[in-house]
């Protein structure tokens, strides 16, 4: 199905490479923790809350400022027409592993707030000060065609003028974000399925 | 959007396996929450709305959680003529934990991983019935059913499915039991919605089941009218302080279904009995208009079922129309809240426009209209 909507940005976080619009901004050797870290340090970042993020929540956090970042005017939009719409394959299984180990020494209500998938889109929507529609899908794979046709929806029924959506996915070692700002205009590339999926298997 | 009709519809929980039984037993006044000392859960009292022990026990095929949404899943296609199988047709799932308790004596190996995956129980489902398409699965925390059945809605309404068959399913587990503990969330007695006196939520199991279809099967079908998602962009377990983000979602909905707030008759509201939550709820309803208007929450009776609070409030939203009763809020005396108007005794009235609201973690938000046709 052809879009009427473009991709005005994308950012991937995948194996050590942090990349906007497929430049490489970051490549590191480091694991998951450590990486993040050295992310959130070397983008210049200062948000001290995202310290106390799991995983899942930085990566999904660090992806939106690197996507954000010089492409999108926070006065540009009104907050409730723009939206996060992220899939991904496990949840918040990382965290959840996380809170079942503190159960049994004293069960952790600032581990347990973190095993819901959708608390990475809360944390976008708080530092970018989104309201608009939000939605997460849990898939075996990232499925494009999916998302193209629930994103398209809230854009062409006028739900939304901008939207960040895409992939989040955080297990253990293993981590993948891919993020793509999409909305109306001239600049960038079509927003449709065969994009996304190039984009995704960028890096 | 367009015309959307509930063909079919199931509630699986402690208080029966249809919606009749269900709906029967509300109206008899019947609670399904139960006070438990379980230690396999935890080691204080607390009260929830749960199946016996042995109920629906994981097998070799399926775990609870599967049984419960197959179950479900069963019961609604009755009577609907659709077949699964067909290629018009789309399966969407709703839940926070699904399988979690596989993992909760600490068994991370990558097969437990793989079984305990949301996704590895939509695959199970979705081979039971014959599904054609690849499911669609929600988890947006506790607004996870309303959104399940909003993105059925515009499927349908965007014309790319004729039915949707949405379905949703939690279990009460030392899980999420430890931690509502955690946060001081849960009431040791049945909850208190909107009252004065509420000191928490209960939380409860169960499952329940909407078909969606673009064409009615009978002149008693209701329609999904509207519908609104926003988050409140401000805490990521705190509502929001002004109530806006889930008025603002009201009044999309009522936009959507060109009404006006005095046009509806009933609010079907969130209400888990948190001092927060409860607040937020009514400023937001104040926020759309909407103060005067019956509203009831059902935690009372099935305690928060979490991904399928959503689609387990809609169903009985749904009956409240057809029957044209209202049904009470268990538990509550004194208004401890914003003006809204609570209802504290079954109504019997015409119902013909329904809100259901439900909010969550992470800044959520959900509002969603059912009329008759």
């Amino acid at each position: 199905m052809k879009s009427e909507y473009q991709i005005s940005a994308s950012c991937i976080i995948f194996g050590g490479t942090i990349s906007k619009n497929g430049e490489t901004l970051l490549s590191s050797a480091e694991g998951i923790d450590a990486f993040l870290t050295a992310a959130y340090h070397h983008l210049g970042c200062n948000y001290p809350k995202f310290y106390k993020m799991d995983n899942l929540s930085k990566l999904g956090w660090l992806a939106a400022e690197v996507l954000l970042k010089d492409s999108l005017d926070g006065t540009q939009y009104p907050p409730f027409e723009v939206g996060v719409v992220l899939a991904n394959a496990n949840s918040s299984l990382d965290a959840d592993m996380r809170y079942i180990e503190s159960i049994k020494e004293f069960a952790s209500p600032a581990l347990f707030v973190y095993t819901l998938p959708n608390i990475v889109i809360g944390e976008i929507c708080i530092r970018h000060k989104f309201k608009g529609e939000n939605l997460f899908f849990i898939q075996p794979e990232f499925d494009a065609a999916a998302m193209v046709t629930q994103v398209d929806y809230l854009l062409h029924e006028q739900k939304l003028k901008a939207c960040v959506c895409g992939w989040v996915d955080v297990l253990g070692a293993d981590y993948k974000a891919a993020l793509f700002l999409v909305e109306q205009g001239t600049e960038g590339i079509a927003f449709n399925a065969e994009n996304m999926n190039r984009l995704f298997t960028a890096i | 959007m367009k015309d959307v009709f509930v063909i079919g519809d199931n509630l699986l929980t402690s208080l029966g396996a249809t919606t009749a039984k269900n709906f029967e037993q509300l109206k008899n006044g019947a609670s399904g929450v139960k006070v438990y000392n379980d230690a396999s859960i935890s080691t204080q009292t607390f009260a929830a709305s749960m199946f016996p022990a042995d109920a629906y026990a994981d097998n070799q095929q399926y775990t609870k959680f599967e049984q419960l949404l197959i179950a479900s899943i069963s019961d609604a296609l009755n009577n609907t003529g659709i077949d699964p199988k067909s290629a018009d047709t789309i399966l969407i799932l709703s839940s926070t934990k699904g399988n979690i308790t596989l993992l909760q004596d600490g068994d991370y190996s990558a097969p437990t991983l793989k079984r305990a995956s949301l996704h590895h129980s939509a695959a199970l489902v979705k081979a039971h019935f014959g599904f054609v398409h690849q499911p669609l699965f929600i988890s947006s925390a506790c607004i996870s059913g309303l959104s399940a059945i909003l993105t059925g809605a515009r499927l349908i309404s965007a014309g790319r499915y004729k039915n949707a068959v949405i379905a949703g399913a939690d279990l009460v587990s030392r899980f999420v039991v430890t931690g509502f503990q955690s946060f001081q969330a849960l009431s040791a007695a049945q909850c208190r919605p909107f009252d004065r006196d509420r000191t928490g939520i209960n939380l409860g199991e169960g499952a329940a089941t909407v078909i969606l279809s673009a064409e009615s099967l009978s002149a008693d079908d209701i329609k999904v009218a509207g519908g609104s998602l926003s988050d409140d962009a401000n805490h990521i377990s705190g509502p929001s302080r002004t109530g806006e983000e889930l008025g603002t979602a009201i009044k999309q909905a009522l936009l959507e279904a060109v009404l006006q707030p005095g046009d509806i008759d009933m609010i079907s509201a969130h209400g888990t009995a948190t001092i927060f939550n409860d607040e937020m709820e009514a400023s937001a309803i104040n926020y759309a208009g909407l103060a005067d208007v019956p509203l009831n929450s059902l935690k009372g009776y099935y305690g928060h079922t979490l991904g399928a609070a959503g689609l387990v409030e809609a169903v009985v939203s749904m009956q409240s129309i057809q029957q044209g009763v209202i049904i009470p809020t268990p538990g509550f005396s004194n208004l401890g809240t914003k003006a809204v108007n609570v209802a504290r005794q079954l109504l019997y009235q015409p119902v013909n426009r329904v809100l259901k609201t439900a909010s969550g973690f992470g800044g959520c938000n959900a509002a969603l209209i059912f009329t008759k046709q």
